[in-house]
C-alpha cells in the first residue's frame, strides 16, 4: 500500500492539485489576480518534488511501470508545464475560466504520465484519450473566435480518427498475439503481414498525434486557431510526450520488427524535415511559422529514433528538453506581444529591436537555438540528434538531413531580420512584460545558452536513461 | 451454417474501411461523428471475435471492449459540445463554410 503511494508519486502529485483547483471553482472561487500566483507555486513544487522519492517498480500487474528513466522523462514534461503558466500569464490572467484551464491542462499532463508509465495496450489507450480529449476542450478556449472553434474541431476529429486506427491497430495485435502486454508482446511478435499491417496501423496513429508529414495536415490550423497557451502546449508538452511513447514503444515492444520501423522511420524523417521546411518559409502568421517548424523539428526527432539503442532515446530526451526551452522561448514573446498589441504577423515584428530589445533578444535566442546555431543548447541537441542517426544510418541520410538544417536557417534568420535590421516608420510601441513572463522568459533563455554549454546536463539524462 | 471468424472478421474490416470512406467524403461534422463510431465499432467486433475464436481463455479482449465504449461517449459528448459552439459561431455545422484557417 505505501508502494502504490511512492511508486505513483507524480501522477499522485497533479491529481491532488486537479482536485484542489476543483474544490476552489466549485467554492467561493479566486480572482484570477491571486489563482494564477497559486497555480504556479503549486506547479513548481510538483517539478522539485519530481526529483525525490523515485523508487523503480511495478504496479497492478504490470500495467503500470516506473523507473529513473520515467521519472526523468515525466520531470521534463512538469517543467514544461511551470513554464507555460509563466510564459503565457497574460493571456492566462484574461481568461474568465482560469481554473477550467488548468484542470484541462493538468488532466492532459496526468495523461501523458500514465502513458509514459504504461506496462499494457489497454493502460495506454485510456492515458492517450486521456491526453488528447481535454486538449481539444483547452483548443475551444476563446468562445466567441471563430478561428478557435474551428481549430477546435479540426483537433478532435482528428485526434478521434487517429485513436480509431490506433484501436484498429491494437485490436489486431491481440488478434496474433493473443496478448496486450509490454512484457510479453515481444516474444509472441514473428513479423507475420498481419502484424506488420497492424504495426502501420499503430504507427499512423502515432504519426497523426507527432504530426509526422502525410498526416500533419490539421497542425498548422490548429495551432493558429487556439489560445497561445494551448498552442504551447500542445507543441511542446503533447509533442514530447508522444515523442517519448513512441520511443518507448518502438524499443521495449517492438524490437523485433526493427527491419521493419527503421525503413518507416528514414522515409517519414525525410519527407517531414522537407515538407515542413519548404511550408515554413512562406508562413506569415507567427503561430503558423511555429507550427510548421516544429513538424520540421519532428522529422529530426524520427532520424535519432533509427538509433535502437540509449543514445538514440538520450539524444531524443536531450532534445525535446532543448526543444521545450527554445519554443516555449519564442512562443512566450509571441503572447506576450499579441495578448497587449493583437498583433501575430511577422510583418509586425519589423523593428521589433528599436522599443522592445529584451523580447527580441529573446526571440532571437530561441530562433538560433531553434535553427541550431553553435553556442545555444539548439545545435548541441541537433548534433546529439544526428550522431545517434548516424551510428545506423547511411551517410546520404545524415547529408539530407543536414542540408535541411542549412534551409531552415533561411527562415528563422528571416524573423531575426525583420526584428533587427529593417526599417519601420512605426513598430509596435514598447510592450510591458509582467514578472511572471520575464521570469519565465529568463528560465528559458538561461536553459538554451546553458543546457549546451554544461556538460553535465546531457551526461545526467545518459546517465538516468542507461 | 454456424458464422466463423472469418465471416466476423468481413464484416468488421467492412464496417471499417466505410467509416474510414465516409470520414473523408462526408462533409457533415455529425456524419464524422458517426463515421467515427462506426470505425470504433468495427473494432469492437474484432476484439469480441478475437477473444471468442482465438483466445477464449484470456478476457483482455472482453475488456479492452467495454472501455472503448466508455471512451467513445466521452469522445462524442466533447466533440458535440465543440459542434455546438461552431455552431453558435458559424450558423451551420458543415465542414466547407468552417474556412477560416487555410494554408
Amino acid at each position: 500500500m505505501n508502494d502504490l503511494f511512492i511508486l505513483m508519486k507524480a501522477e499522485m502529485a497533479v491529481t491532488a492539485i486537479i482536485f484542489l483547483l476543483l474544490f476552489i471553482k466549485v467554492g467561493k472561487g479566486m480572482k484570477n489576480e491571486a489563482l494564477l500566483p497559486l497555480i504556479q507555486t503549486l506547479l513548481l513544487v510538483n517539478f522539485i518534488a519530481g526529483f525525490f522519492f523515485n523508487k523503480p517498480g511495478h504496479l497492478f500487474g504490470d500495467m503500470y511501470h516506473t523507473e529513473q528513466g520515467t521519472v526523468l522523462l515525466k520531470n521534463i514534461l512538469s517543467l514544461a508545464v511551470y513554464l507555460i503558466s509563466l510564459v503565457c500569464a497574460g493571456w492566462l490572467k484574461r481568461t474568465p475560466h482560469l481554473a477550467e484551464f488548468f484542470l484541462l491542462m493538468l488532466s492532459a499532463l496526468l495523461g501523458m504520465f500514465l502513458m509514459i508509465s504504461s506496462g499494457n495496450l489497454l493502460i495506454f489507450y485510456l492515458a492517450l484519450e486521456l491526453s488528447s480529449i481535454p486538449v481539444a476542450a483547452m483548443a475551444n478556449f476563446d468562445l466567441d473566435k471563430k478561428r478557435s472553434s474551428e481549430g477546435a474541431m479540426k483537433m478532435i476529429l482528428s485526434s478521434a480518427f487517429s485513436s480509431g486506427i490506433l484501436l484498429f491497430g491494437i485490436s489486431l495485435i491481440y488478434g496474433t498475439t493473443g496478448t496486450i502486454n509490454f512484457a510479453s508482446l515481444p516474444a509472441q511478435l514473428d513479423g507475420s503481414a498481419l502484424q506488420v499491417l497492424a504495426f502501420i496501423f499503430l504507427f499512423a496513429a502515432f504519426a497523426f498525434k507527432l504530426s509526422v508529414v502525410p498526416f500533419h495536415l490539421w497542425t498548422a490550423d490548429v495551432y493558429e486557431g487556439s489560445p497561445i497557451a494551448t498552442t504551447s502546449f500542445l507543441s511542446v508538452v503533447s509533442k514530447g510526450a508522444i515523442a517519448f511513447v513512441l520511443l518507448i514503444v518502438l524499443y521495449h515492444v517492438f524490437r523485433p520488427m526493427y527491419e521493419t520501423w527503421i525503413i518507416l522511420l528514414m522515409g517519414l524523417s525525410i519527407i517531414t524535415m522537407v515538407v515542413g521546411n519548404l511550408f515554413a518559409m512562406r508562413q506569415q502568421n507567427i503561430k503558423r511559422f511555429l507550427a510548421y517548424s516544429s513538424i520540421a523539428q519532428v522529422g529530426f526527432i524520427l532520424a535519432a529514433m533509427i538509433n535502437g539503442g540509449p543514445a538514440g532515446f538520450a539524444a531524443v530526451a536531450y532534445f525535446i528538453l532543448v526543444y521545450t526551452f527554445s519554443n516555449l522561448a519564442a512562443f512566450g514573446v509571441a503572447a506576450v506581444i499579441a495578448s497587449q498589441t493583437g498583433k501575430e504577423n511577422v510583418d509586425d515584428y519589423k523593428g521589433l529591436y528599436q522599443t522592445n530589445p529584451f523580447l527580441t533578444w529573446i526571440m532571437a535566442l530561441a530562433l538560433f537555438s531553434l535553427a541550431g546555431i553553435p553556442p545555444t543548447a539548439g545545435f548541441f541537441g541537433k548534433l546529439f540528434l544526428l550522431t545517434a542517426a548516424g551510428e545506423e544510418a547511411a551517410y546520404w541520410f545524415i547529408t539530407i538531413a543536414a542540408l535541411n538544417m542549412i534551409i531552415s536557417l533561411y527562415y528563422y534568420l528571416r524573423v531575426v531580420r525583420a526584428m533587427f535590421i529593417d526599417k519601420n516608420e512605426n513598430p509596435l510601441p514598447p510592450v510591458k512584460t509582467g514578472p511572471a513572463e520575464k521570469l519565465g522568459l529568463i528560465i528559458c533563455g538561461a536553459g538554451i545558452v546553458l543546457a549546451g554549454m554544461l556538460s553535465w546536463v546531457y551526461d545526467y539524462i545518459y546517465q538516468m536513461i542507461k | 451454417m454456424q458464422p466463423g471468424l472469418y465471416h466476423i472478421l468481413f464484416i468488421s474490416a467492412a464496417l471499417f474501411f466505410i467509416g474510414v470512406y465516409g470520414f473523408f467524403t462526408r462533409r457533415n461534422l455529425i456524419t464524422l461523428l458517426m463515421s467515427i463510431e462506426l470505425i470504433l465499432n468495427s473494432v469492437n467486433l474484432n476484439f469480441i471475435a478475437f477473444n471468442k475464436y482465438l483466445w477464449p481463455g484470456r478476457m483482455d479482449g472482453l475488456f479492452f471492449t467495454l472501455f472503448i465504449i466508455a471512451i467513445a461517449a466521452a469522445e462524442a459528448a466533447v466533440a458535440i459540445a465543440i459542434i455546438i459552439n461552431l455552431y453558435r459561431s458559424h450558423q451551420s455545422i458543415d465542414v466547407n463554410d468552417a474556412e477560416e484557417l487555410k494554408y
